[in-house]
């Protein structure tokens, strides 16, 4: 039984009566009998032909029950020191530090909802300012929403964003973008009706088509409406985002950059290498691992696309005594105005997890996120070359690398992860064939100098 | 007539607010900001200390550090403790918030949820090594589909949006599957705007079926709008009016006679819980909004979690992989054979769909029903309260949520469902949904939902009453609140989308002012 009703039994025969009622089954006299429950397992009277139904899961659970089947279940997943993470493909061990899990987590931010009511809602609408506000300088665009749910969702939203803007349905993405975030574009796409074709790698980094076959066919409308390109990309490599900048421009399409924001710290930034729309994978900044989720969709485009933005969007505006307030703004594009014309259907988005980003860039500031990025690519730099002097370990591909790296292996890397896990690693992500065969390695500002040495003896030790 | 409340101590627990404190206007951390000033700190590591230069190749690396702002941890808290002072939540006091089903979010849930074991685990990690998570998944999918009548369901989905378009994309492989080609999915003139924005990002026609004086779906003009080309339609029972569709199984034979598939919208399941479900009644595709009906916190504005269930028919299609049990008792993920591939980066809101795994674990079958009991009570009890003082447009039994309206009080006194939102805030409540649905004219809608005492709905009705009895004043509404009543439309018109902006506007705003004042005062 539920403990978070408050209602007493006297109470409550004291609301049926004033509505003339002398049972709670009486409120659901308007449910056919024929689809009703019966309640408990052996209960009778509802059901219909098909014999009496019930809701068929156990009676509820005390607290501490509760408790305990949880930690049992948390127990059953190998964490922390008992496998230490060299994974990422898109999650990234980082520190979260106690400011954001202290002020992020107060129940205003967490037990409110969408602000419909800005006059209450301040709080959660200036976090997302200032979110939008750090998001745009981060991105080097100027206008940044205030979240979707992760970096897939983002994409498809610029991926819909440019077919929008350019009137067509075709979009490159190259291969280096994550391969699970290109599983959802497509699976999207099936419904919108773009095509998305997939562009290979090449030695690392993207071999786009040659213009002049797509720009000479004469329809226009099978050119691409966006490049979509990852910076770094899946494999660590720094793409040429200014060769991509001029093949978007010789085929009129928009620029789609899936950025690293920690790795940003250190990179110029999208914007100012020419890309319309930045999107991005926002878990790194205040969110543990977390099996997955919840995740933050990084959104931010240029101006000239503001009336096609996608998500919730806050503006700064004053009361009616002229004090500064805040308010989502631009409602008119959103699906509950616009309905059946609208070009996203985003309502809830990832709040909370916008305000602990919001937190923690506050709490790294402009110093500190470069000190986080060079911390990484130093640790990255150290762990490539300790994996590179074992003997059978190759680089996979030659190109210049940030964030993470690949490796081959002399054996298959499905079973290094496999028996690196029983010498304590989350040894990487194992590449899948279009890749060629390799393990992806990632290393945060979390892992030290022992650790990285332990993790190469170890690797060596399962290769051999 | 009988009391309210006969017998019921007056002092029983009401949770409203006093006006918010907070109402000073508070700097933004770029004010707040000192350069030089920092607050982070990190692990000892003993690395080599390369530099930029010799890790990031010189076309790449940036000349200077990307600014963000420039706080110590001291300044930072404080700035977003003040702002939690400018923010209302149902921790706070009762957000009757219609469709949203903003109960009481249970502290159990955010215990369960931050469990190291649970946070710490990357989503690659084998599934041998993540057998916990997995169980977790299986068994929540396992028990949704219980509670919903289904036969199997994907998790992915992050939020109730999420699971429609999903739905349909079922959907439409599921046609395509059999060479089907349809256009049209129908959907009633009551529902979410979700729905048609779904419509059409799964590419259909929207057909839309109006609602009958009763409030529910118009049988007659269903059927005239049934023929080969709908793929199927979309509902919410009970519907956006509180009202539950009892024709739902007519409905049923009608739509799948023509070959179409039904969609349940689930964010009204919160009233049926233990009491019917959406699979009895020959649904299909069932999405539900786990922030709604099983108390994940809505983190003012998501996360949420959107899980869909399918009947057997359609289990092949659902994204994947499928965290599923083996013989041996392993759990390992399965990709469903006709699967339309993945719609979330990793598998879904993992942390929200542990919050509503522990919530359906502490309350079970039993305390499962009996929420939809105290639910549908709480928003019955409301319409009889407060039918005296408000219209009533569709005076029936309802369940977990009323539409009321300020038709009535309108004509006589010029007061508008945004003025008695507004005025409600003053009193310390959260206000309603206004204006939804939109067949209804001045609409507020309200959920009470089943955590709200007695003590608290009655003192939620005194204020609405109070606001009917005197409307004057209510235009200025609210005045206790960190701010008052906010210039949406200069916020569109002049668009200060982050701090940066601020200066371009001002100039924006002095270019318009020279050049037509007159247009505008």
């Amino acid at each position: 039984m539920g403990h978070f009703v408050p209602h007493t039994d006297a109470e409550i025969d004291a609301m049926l009566e004033f509505m003339g009622l002398s049972s709670l089954d009486e409120l659901f006299a308007v449910v056919p009998e024929g689809l009703r429950l019966a309640v408990g397992e052996d209960g009778e009277g509802g059901g219909g032909q098909a014999g009496p139904r019930h809701l068929d899961i156990p009676d509820g659970l005390s607290e501490p029950d509760v408790a305990a089947e949880m930690e049992h279940l948390a127990a059953r997943n190998a964490v922390g020191a008992e496998l230490l993470c060299f994974a990422g493909g898109g999650a990234y061990d980082h520190e979260v530090p106690a400011t954001v899990r202290r002020v992020a987590m107060r129940s205003e931010f967490v037990t409110a909802y969408t602000p419909y009511q800005p006059e209450v809602a301040q709080g959660v609408l200036q976090a997302l300012f200032e979110y939008q506000t750090m998001l745009a300088r981060l991105t080097g665009v100027e206008i940044a929403n205030a979240s979707l749910y992760d970096g897939a969702s983002a994409c498809v939203e610029a991926v819909n964003l440019a077919a929008a803007a350019t009137g067509r349905s075709t979009a490159w993405v190259s291969r280096g973008v994550n391969p699970n975030w290109r599983d959802v574009v497509r699976t999207f796409a099936a419904g919108s009706g773009h095509e998305v074709v997939e562009v290979d790698l090449h030695d690392g980094v993207t071999r786009w088509p040659d213009t002049a076959t797509a720009t000479s066919s004469g329809d226009r409308t099978q050119q691409p409406g966006a490049v979509v390109v990852q910076y770094p990309n899946y494999l660590g490599c720094l793409e040429d985002l200014a060769g991509a900048r001029r093949l978007a421009d010789e085929l009129g399409a928009l620029l789609v950059v899936a950025f690293d924001p920690v790795a940003a710290g250190l990179l110029h930034s999208p914007g100012s290498l020419g890309a319309d729309v930045v999107v991005g994978e926002g878990q790194p900044f205040g969110t543990p691992l977390s099996f997955g989720g919840p995740y933050l969709g990084l959104f931010s485009c240029r101006k000239d696309h503001v009336r096609r933005l996608p998500g919730r969007l806050v503006g700064e505006t004053v009361d009616t005594e002229g004090r500064r307030a805040y308010v989502t703004t631009l409602r008119t594009r959103e699906q509950d105005i616009r309905r059946e014309k609208a070009s996203s259907n985003v309502c809830t988005n990832q709040t909370l997890i916008a305000v602990c980003c919001a937190v923690q860039l506050a709490w790294l500031g402009t110093t500190g996120l470069r000190e986080l990025a060079l911390r990484c690519a130093r640790g990255t730099r150290y762990a490539r070359e300790a994996l590179l002097r074992l003997d059978g370990v190759e680089p996979l591909v030659g190109t210049p690398v940030l964030r993470e790296f690949a490796v081959r292996l002399p054996v298959p890397a499905e079973m290094a992860v496999e028996r690196m896990a029983d010498e304590g690693f989350l040894a990487g992500i194992a590449l899948g064939d279009e890749y060629g065969v390799g393990l992806l390695v990632a290393v945060t500002e979390r892992r030290t100098r022992d650790q990285i040495d332990a993790y190469a003896a170890a690797l060596e030790k399962v290769i051999r | 007539m009988t009391a309210p409340l006969a017998g019921v101590p007056a002092a029983g627990g009401r949770a409203t607010s006093a006006p918010l404190m907070g109402r000073d206007e508070e700097p933004t951390l770029f004010e707040l900001s000192s350069p030089g000033r920092s607050a982070w700190s990190f692990r000892t590591t003993n690395l080599p200390e390369w530099d930029a230069a010799e890790l990031v190749p010189a076309e790449h690396l940036r000349s200077e550090p990307a600014p963000i702002a420039d706080a110590s941890e001291r300044d930072l808290v404080a700035h977003f403790t003040r702002l939690t002072h400018r923010q209302y939540s149902v921790d706070l006091g009762a957000y009757p918030l219609g469709s949203c089903t903003m109960k009481y979010n249970p502290k159990l849930c955010d215990d369960a949820a931050s469990l190291p074991g649970l946070t710490g685990a990357h989503p690659a990690t084998p599934a041998h090594l993540a057998q916990g998570w997995l169980e977790l998944l299986a068994d929540l999918a396992d028990r949704l589909c219980r509670i919903t009548g289904m036969h199997d369901a994907t998790l992915q989905p992050p939020a109730g949006a999420a699971g429609e378009l999903t739905g349909l994309l079922l959907m439409r492989a599921w046609h395509a599957e059999a060479g089907r080609q349809r256009t049209k999915v129908i959907i009633p003139d009551s529902a979410h705007g979700t729905n048609p924005a779904s419509v059409t990002l799964g590419g259909y026609q929207t057909v839309t079926v109006p609602s009958d004086d009763r409030g529910c779906v118009d049988l007659a003009a269903l059927r005239e709008r049934l023929d080969e080309d709908v793929a199927g339609i979309m509902l919410t029972n009970p519907n956006t009016l509180g009202l539950f569709e009892e024709d739902i199984a007519e409905m049923a034979t009608a739509v799948h006679e023509v070959g179409g598939l039904l969609y349940y919208d689930g964010a009204n399941l919160n009233a049926i819980l233990g009491v019917t479900r959406p699979g009895d009644m020959g649904f299909d595709i069932v999405h539900m909004n786990l922030h709604k009906t099983f108390a994940v916190p809505h983190g003012g504005g998501g996360p949420g979690a959107g899980p869909v269930a399918v009947s057997e028919r359609l289990a092949p299609y659902l994204p994947g992989p499928l965290p599923e049990r083996g013989e041996d008792g392993e759990y390992r993920w399965r990709m469903p054979e006709r699967s339309i591939g993945r719609v979330h980066s990793w598998h879904g809101n993992a942390l929200a769909l542990a919050r509503a795994y522990s919530y359906i674990l502490a309350n079970g079958a039993d305390g499962l029903r009996r929420v939809a009991e105290v639910a549908v009570l709480n928003a019955n009890w409301l319409r009889h309260r407060l039918r005296a003082s408000y219209d009533v447009p569709f005076d029936r039994p309802n369940m977990h949520e009323l539409v009321v309206s300020t038709t009535s009080l309108k004509k006589a006194s010029g007061l508008r469902a945004l003025d008695v939102a507004k005025r409600l805030l003053e009193e310390g409540f959260h206000a309603p949904t206004v204006y939804f649905p939109l067949i209804v004219d001045e609409a507020l809608m309200i959920e009470p939902t089943e955590t709200e005492s007695p003590q608290t709905l009655e003192a939620l009705a005194q204020a609405l009453e109070r606001i009917g009895a005197s409307p004057e004043g209510a235009k200025e509404a609210p005045r206790t609140t960190p701010v008052g009543r906010v210039d949406e439309a200069r916020a569109a018109r002049r668009l200060i989308p982050t701090w940066d902006a601020r200066p371009l506007a001002a100039t924006d705003a002095a270019a318009e002012h020279m050049q037509a004042p007159s247009a505008r005062y």
